[in-house]
C-alpha cells in the first residue's frame, strides 16, 4: 500500500512542466503529488480557478490523463456523470479497464459555491477523490475571501483596515463536514509530508465509495511570503497543529503526525504578509482568539481519535 | 402500436426507446412525471441507463456534460426554474459540441411564480446554441425525441424537445409509438469522436482560451447551428421515409392561397387550425403557419413562406420584454427586412402563466388581420390577447 519515494520516482509525471503557475505554487505541487500516487489510470475534473488557468491556455494542456473543466461550482456533479457513464459502458461492455476518479477543486469550489455539488456526489455514493486544494481564498480572481480563509487573515474583500482587522470570522470546518456525509474516507493533508498525502491519495482511491482529501496548498501571493518557503510554511501549519494531518476512515479518526513540540501558532502567522496586522498591539485578542481556536481544535480532534483507540 | 399516454409518458417512453446511457435528472413541475416515469423503467429494469438523481437542475446538467463529454448518450428533463438555473451549463454544452437531448415541458418563469404553461424558459435560453423543437401535440413531442437523439449526435449540439406544460406534458392523448427495435434501428449506437474515459489517448476537454483563440471556437460553433439545418432536413426525411411520419420545419396548414395567416409554436397552432377550418368554411382566405424550430431559425423558409401573404399575425407566448415587439416577431421581422415584397408583421402576445386561448380568441385575430389588410395600417406594436 504505501508507495515508498523510489517507487514514486519512477511513475511518470502526469502534470507536465510549462504550466503558468507561478513560483512556489503549493497548488501544482500537490497536483504532481497526487498524480504520481495515485492507482492509474486516473480520468479527472477541476473547477474553474488557478488550476484550468495555469494549465490549460489553449492550444496547450500540462494534463497528460483526461483532464474535464467545465464551469466552478460543478466539479462535483461533472464528475458523477462521468463516472456514471463509465459505470454504464463498463457494464456495456464498451470499456475494459478500471479507471479512477479525481477532482480537483480549490476552497472557493468546494467550501463555497462548489459545495452543493459535492455534498450531492457524496449523498450519491459515486465512487471519486475529491481534493481540495484549500490555499485559504479566491486566488485566481484576486485574493478574495472565502469560507476557508482564517480568522483575521488580509483579503481584498476582507482587507485590514482602520476598523476591521481582516476576515472576523473562522474558517470553515469542511473535512469535519465531509465526515458529517458519512463518507467512507476524509483526510487532510499537506504538500510538506508527501509520504502521507501520497498514503492518503491510495488509500482513498482503494474504498468504493467517495472520498475526500483536503490539502493545504500555501499561495506564495495570497498569503505574502516568499515563494522559496512553500514547504516550510505547509510544515509550520503541522507543527502548530493550524492543519492537524489526520484521517476519518469508515467512522476511525487516526492522528497521522503528532508534532513534537506544539509551537505556538504566532510561527505560521508571522511568516505571512496577510497577518501582519494581527501582530500589532491594538489587534493582541484577535491573535489570541486565533491561538485558542487552534488549541480547542486540536483538543478536540484528539479526544476524537482517542475515542476509536 | 396505439395507445393513450399523457405527454409526459409519452416523452419518458421516447426516452426508454432512445436507450440513454446517463440520464440525470431533478424534478420541477411541470415535467416531474418524465423524470419519475423515466426512473420507475429503471428500477424496473426495462432500460440498461445509469439514473442519476442529482441536487438540483445545474449539477443535473453538469452530470449529463460529464457523462456526454465521457462518450455517453446523455439525456434529461426540466422546465421553467430548472431551465433557468441549468443556463450556465446550456452555454457550456453546446460550446463543447455535446449531444444532449432534454425534455422541456414549457413554463413560465417566476416572479410571480407560477407553474402552467408559455414559452419563457425556453426563449429565454434562445442564445445558448440548442437546437430548440417545439411540438404541437405530444404525438409530435414523442416523435421529436427520437428525432433529436439523431440530430444532436449528427450535428454535435444539444437539442431542446419542448411540449406545452400541461396542455401536452398532462393531457392524455392518442399516441402511435414506434417498436423498441424501429427506434433502435432508426438510431444505432452513439459513436463519439472523442471520450475522456479513452485513458489512453488522454484529452483536455474545457481549457481556458484567450482572445487569440475564444472567438474562433464561438465562430464554428456558430458554423455547426448553420449546418445543423441541412441535418434536420435529412433526419426528418429519413424518419418521414421509414415511419410514415412527417413535420415538416414549418409547417403550412391551409396557406397556399391565404391572404391572411397566424404563425405560432407548440400546442396553439392545433387550436388556430380549429380557427382556420371555421373561417375558412364562411369563405375567408385564412391560414396557419407553425414553426418547429425556433433554433435554428429557419430564416430562408420562413421568408419565402411568408413573402406570399399579405398579413402575418405572430402569436408569442413569451415576452421578450425589449419595450418594442415580442419575441418571434422581432427575429420574424429581421428576417424580412430585405425584401421588397413583405407582408405586414403583427405581434402578439398571449397565454402567459397558463392563461387560455382559444379558437375564439384566434377568430378575434383573424378578424383584426383581416381588418388591417383592408386599411394598411398597423395601430398597436404589440396586442396582449386575453389579458384582462
Amino acid at each position: 500500500m504505501m508507495p515508498s519515494i523510489k517507487e514514486l520516482s519512477r511513475e511518470p509525471e502526469l502534470f507536465s512542466s510549462g504550466h503558468r503557475a507561478c513560483t512556489g505554487c503549493g497548488e501544482v505541487l500537490a497536483v504532481r503529488q497526487v498524480l504520481l500516487a495515485a492507482i492509474k489510470p486516473v480520468a479527472c475534473v477541476m473547477p474553474t480557478g488557478c488550476l484550468e488557468i495555469v494549465s490549460t491556455i489553449y492550444p496547450h494542456t500540462a494534463w497528460q490523463v483526461p483532464m474535464f473543466h467545465s464551469a466552478f461550482e460543478n466539479a462535483a456533479a461533472t464528475i458523477s456523470g462521468m463516472e456514471a457513464a463509465y459505470r454504464v459502458l463498463k457494464r456495456k461492455g464498451k470499456i475494459t479497464e478500471d479507471i479512477n476518479f479525481i477532482a480537483f477543486g480549490g476552497d472557493g469550489g468546494t467550501y463555497d459555491i462548489g459545495f452543493q455539488a459535492l455534498s450531492g456526489a457524496v449523498e450519491r455514493r459515486h465512487r471519486f477523490l475529491y481534493v481540495c486544494l484549500d490555499n485559504e481564498a479566491y486566488m485566481n480572481t484576486g485574493i478574495q475571501r472565502s469560507s476557508a480563509t482564517p480568522l483575521g487573515a488580509h483579503t481584498t474583500t476582507s482587507p485590514a483596515g482602520k476598523v476591521k482587522p481582516g476576515k472576523l470570522e473562522w474558517r470553515k470546518d469542511i473535512v469535519e463536514i465531509m465526515i458529517a456525509h458519512d463518507i467512507p474516507y476524509a483526510a487532510q493533508a499537506t504538500v510538506w509530508n508527501w509520504n502521507d498525502l501520497a498514503n492518503k491519495v491510495r488509500k482513498a482511491l482503494s474504498i468504493n465509495g467517495p472520498s475526500f482529501i483536503n490539502v493545504l496548498v500555501p499561495c506564495p501571493l495570497g498569503w505574502g511570503y516568499h515563494s522559496s518557503q512553500t514547504i516550510t510554511l505547509s510544515k509550520l501549519a503541522v507543527e502548530t497543529c493550524f492543519w492537524p494531518l489526520y484521517e476519518c476512515e469508515n467512522h476511525k479518526y487516526r492522528l497521522n503526525y503528532v508534532p513534537k513540540e506544539k509551537l505556538p501558532v504566532t510561527e505560521w502567522l508571522k511568516l505571512q504578509d496577510r497577518f501582519r496586522h494581527l501582530f500589532r498591539p491594538e489587534n493582541k485578542s484577535l491573535l489570541d482568539a486565533f491561538q485558542e481556536e487552534v488549541d480547542r481544535r486540536w483538543e478536540q480532534l484528539n479526544k476524537k481519535v482517542k475515542c476509536f483507540d | 402500436m396505439i395507445v393513450a399516454k399523457t405527454g409526459n409518458e409519452a416523452m419518458a417512453y421516447a426516452m426508454k426507446q432512445c436507450r440513454p446511457d446517463v440520464v440525470a435528472a431533478y424534478p420541477i413541475t411541470p415535467s416531474t412525471e418524465i423524470v419519475q416515469i423515466f426512473s420507475s423503467f429503471v428500477a424496473d429494469g426495462l432500460v440498461d441507463t445509469e439514473y442519476v438523481p442529482v441536487e438540483s437542475e445545474h449539477s443535473a446538467m453538469s452530470a449529463c456534460i460529464g457523462a456526454a463529454a465521457s462518450g455517453a448518450r446523455a439525456m434529461t428533463a426540466t422546465a421553467s426554474q430548472g431551465l433557468a438555473l441549468m443556463h450556465e451549463m446550456l452555454f457550456i454544452a453546446a460550446g463543447l459540441r455535446l449531444p444532449i437531448v432534454m425534455c422541456v415541458a414549457s413554463r413560465s418563469l417566476s416572479s410571480p411564480l407560477n407553474i402552467h404553461c408559455d414559452h419563457s424558459d425556453s426563449v429565454a435560453s434562445r442564445d445558448s446554441g440548442w437546437i430548440q423543437i417545439f411540438c404541437e401535440s405530444s404525438q409530435e413531442g414523442y416523435d421529436s425525441v427520437i428525432q433529436a437523439v439523431k440530430i444532436a449526435e449528427r450535428a454535435y449540439l444539444p437539442v431542446i424537445v419542448a411540449i406545452d406544460g400541461f396542455i401536452l406534458s398532462h393531457c392524455m392523448e392518442r399516441l402511435e409509438i414506434l417498436s423498441d427495435e424501429e427506434v433502435s434501428d432508426f438510431l444505432g449506437e452513439f459513436k463519439p469522436n472523442y471520450s475522456l474515459l479513452d485513458t489512453k489517448n488522454p484529452i483536455t476537454v474545457g481549457p481556458a482560451c484567450l482572445p487569440d483563440s475564444y472567438f474562433e471556437h464561438k465562430r464554428a460553433e456558430a458554423e455547426g447551428i448553420r449546418q445543423a439545418k441541412g441535418i434536420i432536413e435529412e433526419v426528418i426525411e429519413e424518419y418521414r421515409k421509414r415511419f410514415h411520419r412527417y413535420y415538416p420545419v414549418i409547417d403550412e396548414y391551409q396557406a397556399e392561397d391565404a391572404e391572411v395567416v397566424v404563425l405560432a409554436m407548440g400546442s396553439t397552432v392545433g387550436t388556430a387550425k380549429i380557427a382556420v377550418d371555421e373561417l375558412r368554411a364562411q369563405g375567408k382566405k385564412v391560414g396557419a403557419l407553425k414553426l418547429r424550430f425556433f433554433r435554428p431559425l429557419f430564416s430562408e423558409k420562413l421568408v419565402a413562406s411568408l413573402r406570399k401573404f399579405k398579413v402575418v399575425g405572430i402569436l408569442d407566448r413569451a415576452e421578450a420584454m425589449n419595450s418594442y415587439i415580442s419575441p418571434l416577431a422581432t427575429e420574424i421581422r429581421a428576417a424580412l427586412y430585405h425584401q421588397t415584397e413583405k407582408p405586414l408583421i403583427v405581434s402578439y402576445v398571449y397565454g402567459l402563466g397558463g392563461r387560455e386561448i382559444t379558437q375564439e380568441d384566434i377568430k378575434v385575430v383573424f378578424e383584426e388581420l383581416i381588418h388591417i389588410k383592408e386599411t394598411q395600417k398597423v395601430k398597436d406594436e404589440v396586442s396582449y390577447i386575453g389579458v384582462r
